[in-house]
């Protein structure tokens, strides 16, 4: 400060000030151009909501009319063009429920394991190795696997080592494992390096090996997140029609077996439907014949999809929330 | 038992455990590696039929997908694999602009009590499975979007890409790669706000010190810190986009064309849908060409996904 006004300003060059001061037109146009991208940005979100609203209110409207304890109690088996079966419903997802949550299971039970103890090697022993650099690079590339080749990757597997032909509930559930295997590896890995080291470093002074730092420490805090990071990868695969196109395949009846025999899954089941356009009624049939009654059924079973893959979403989220552990930061 | 035993008994237990967890882990990991392998084994074995087996056999199967139009696996997959990138592009083409101003808006322009609301609603976005939007498509989009399609081809038709008259029903390119964008919207969003809102605040608050309008702020700190973070957002969008199969198949009215006429039925089909199409039908053989096209898929895939991860580690470094 104090140099500044001591030096005398000779010899600097003249600068004409008022060179840069903006003209009137200036300013507006920049303000114009301000207003232009705010209302564009804002066009965008608006634009966005368009589908989203449009989707669920369909889904909702149109699931609703045929979504009933009915439709959730039977399955497909007796069902007869657009004829009501005896029970008064038009056929049911009982089967296709019960093949979601047992092909989903299975994947969980398959990928779960595998993904934390491959995060525990990502974080607790490898450190910042070349293998360990390399797998985490596959990983995320593996999370870009496209569902089709999953579900071509299962197929190929249990058709080579198990014969050809073999369409059971749990080359399913692989195909499904793998789509999940990378983000239950992320979420997981996320989880474990926010635990503290001084936890770790507490535990270990205290003599405690590895092995038990790890299960009793580590993993018992890091639970809560690593738990939401699963339920939503759960909800992501739920949803996966491809792979269990040609996997699983797709039956009118109840298939309890997860190891063998074909088993519906919701989304197939949504496809199937849907891909059935509409039934002939013939005319001897009454008037509760419903011709379009497969869309109905598609959109009812959109909707039971729909409501199971919130509910996850939300209980994914809720688990993170409530139960999450309280770090110093 | 005394207790001195015990206590070594139980350390020798210990480091058993120990080394047991560790090799579990380290197996684990490798096992990723395995998993990789064995997906590209597994199906180059499947397809090798394609490759070391009878040509003319080969050759037969493949007309019998196409109607006799290609003769051998290369004719076969170009159009397809030409259909994928195609729908593939004009979807993130759609959804990039979109996304990135979602971004933004949710990360600069909503208060932050909306912003919260916003980030739900592109999670929920994301949550939707594919099979409900191809029904929503198939379904809602496809009657709706016609007039409009109708429209460009009249007063736009005389650009190529355009040229009518337009489809209807509109089981098109342009009507899928419609609900592609939809569908890859909340990935580039989400990925975009997360670089956004890492921008340092110190450089925004320099541009706004220096005059600057909330765009020329933008222009000025967010968008050239996050650029290399939207482009590999966009990336993996597209990977996405490429590898969809249920949106395609329930929409699209398949062709095996190198065309751009976006609003006109039968010009194109992608790879995932076309295997979901004909692998119903499709004999020992032709499930290995369609495997073959799937290995296609896979590669394509692969390298998209693994530009768009190392341009991330690399701003992570």
């Amino acid at each position: 400060m104090a140099s500044s006004s001591d030096s005398p300003m000779d010899g600097a060059p003249v600068i004409d000030f008022d060179r840069f001061v903006p003209t009137r037109s200036a300013i507006a146009a920049r303000k114009r151009k301000d207003l232009l991208m705010r209302v564009l940005v804002a066009a965008a979100f608006v634009i966005a909501l368009v589908p989203l609203v449009s989707v669920l209110w369909t889904t909702i409207a149109s699931g609703v009319r045929r979504l009933n304890l009915n439709f959730l109690s039977y399955n497909m088996s007796g069902v007869i063009g657009g004829r009501p079966t005896p029970s008064g419903g038009y056929g049911g997802i009982l089967h296709a429920v019960i093949g979601t949550l047992e092909i989903t299971l299975g994947a969980v039970a398959i990928s779960v394991p595998i993904g934390i103890m491959c995060a525990v090697y990502l974080v607790e022993y490898a450190h910042g190795g070349p293998l360990s650099r390399i797998i985490a690079i596959l990983v995320d590339v593996m999370s870009g696997i496209p569902s089709i080749v999953a579900g071509l990757f299962a197929f190929s597997m249990f058709s080579i080592v198990f014969g050809p032909g073999t369409i059971n509930g749990i080359s399913g559930s692989v195909a499904l494992s793998l789509l999940m295997l990378p983000t239950v590896v992320k979420s997981s890995e996320e989880m474990l390096k926010i635990v503290p080291d001084d936890l770790r470093e507490a535990s270990l002074a205290l003599g405690v090996t590895k092995q038990r730092t790890i299960t009793k420490i580590v993993l018992r805090t890091s639970l809560p997140g690593i738990v939401s990071g699963v339920i939503l990868a759960i909800a992501r695969v739920i949803g996966e029609t491809a792979p269990l196109l040609m996997t699983a395949g797709y039956i009118a009846t109840t298939n309890f077996n997860l190891f063998s025999g074909q088993m519906t899954t919701l989304p197939v089941y949504v496809y199937q439907e849907y891909s059935k356009l509409s039934v002939t009624c013939p005319a001897s049939a009454g008037a509760d014949c419903i011709t379009s009654i497969p869309m109905q059924r598609s959109w009812a079973a959109a909707l039971t999809l729909i409501i199971l893959v919130l509910i996850l979403n939300l209980v994914g989220r809720l688990v993170a929330r409530v139960f999450a552990v309280k770090t110093e930061r | 038992m005394s207790l001195h035993s015990t206590a070594t008994e139980s350390r020798g237990a210990d480091r058993r455990g120990d080394a047991i967890f560790k090799g579990v882990a380290y197996g684990c990991g490798i096992l990723i590696l395995i998993v990789l392998a064995a997906v590209t084994l597994f199906l180059l074995f499947r397809a090798w039929p394609l490759i070391g087996g009878d040509g003319k056999a080969n050759a037969a199967t493949v007309e019998s997908f196409t109607g006799g139009l290609a003769h051998n696996f290369w004719q076969y997959v170009g159009p397809l694999v030409f259909g994928t990138v195609l729908v593939a592009a004009l979807a993130l083409g759609i959804a990039f602009f979109i996304a990135v101003g979602i971004a933004l808006f949710i990360s600069h322009y909503a208060p932050r009590r909306l912003a919260a609301v916003l980030n739900y609603i592109v999670d929920l976005l994301a949550a939707i499975p594919s099979v409900i939007y191809g029904l929503w498509g198939g379904l809602v989009l496809v009657p709706a979007i016609h007039p409009f399609w109708d429209w460009v081809a009249r007063y736009f038709g005389w650009i190529p890409i355009f040229s009518g008259p337009a489809a209807n029903p509109s089981r098109t390119v342009a009507t899928v790669a419609v609900v592609l964008a939809v569908m890859i919207l909340p990935i580039i969003t989400s990925m975009s706000r997360d670089i956004f809102v890492q921008t340092p605040r110190l450089q925004e608050e320099a541009a706004l010190a220096l005059g600057a309008t909330k765009w020329e702020m933008i222009k000025l700190a967010v968008l050239p810190f996050g650029r290399s973070g939207i482009v590999s957002a966009s990336m993996l969008g597209l990977g996405r986009a490429l590898g969809e199969t249920m949106a395609v198949l329930m929409i699209l009215s398949p062709g095996l064309r190198y065309s751009f006429k976006l609003l006109q039925a039968s010009q194109s089909q992608t790879i995932a849908a076309n295997i979901a199409a004909q692998y119903p039908e499709a004999n020992n053989l032709g499930v290995s060409t369609l495997i073959g096209t799937g290995l296609v898929l896979f590669l394509i895939t692969f390298l998209v996904n693994f530009l768009a991860r190392k341009i991330t580690r690399k701003i992570g470094a």
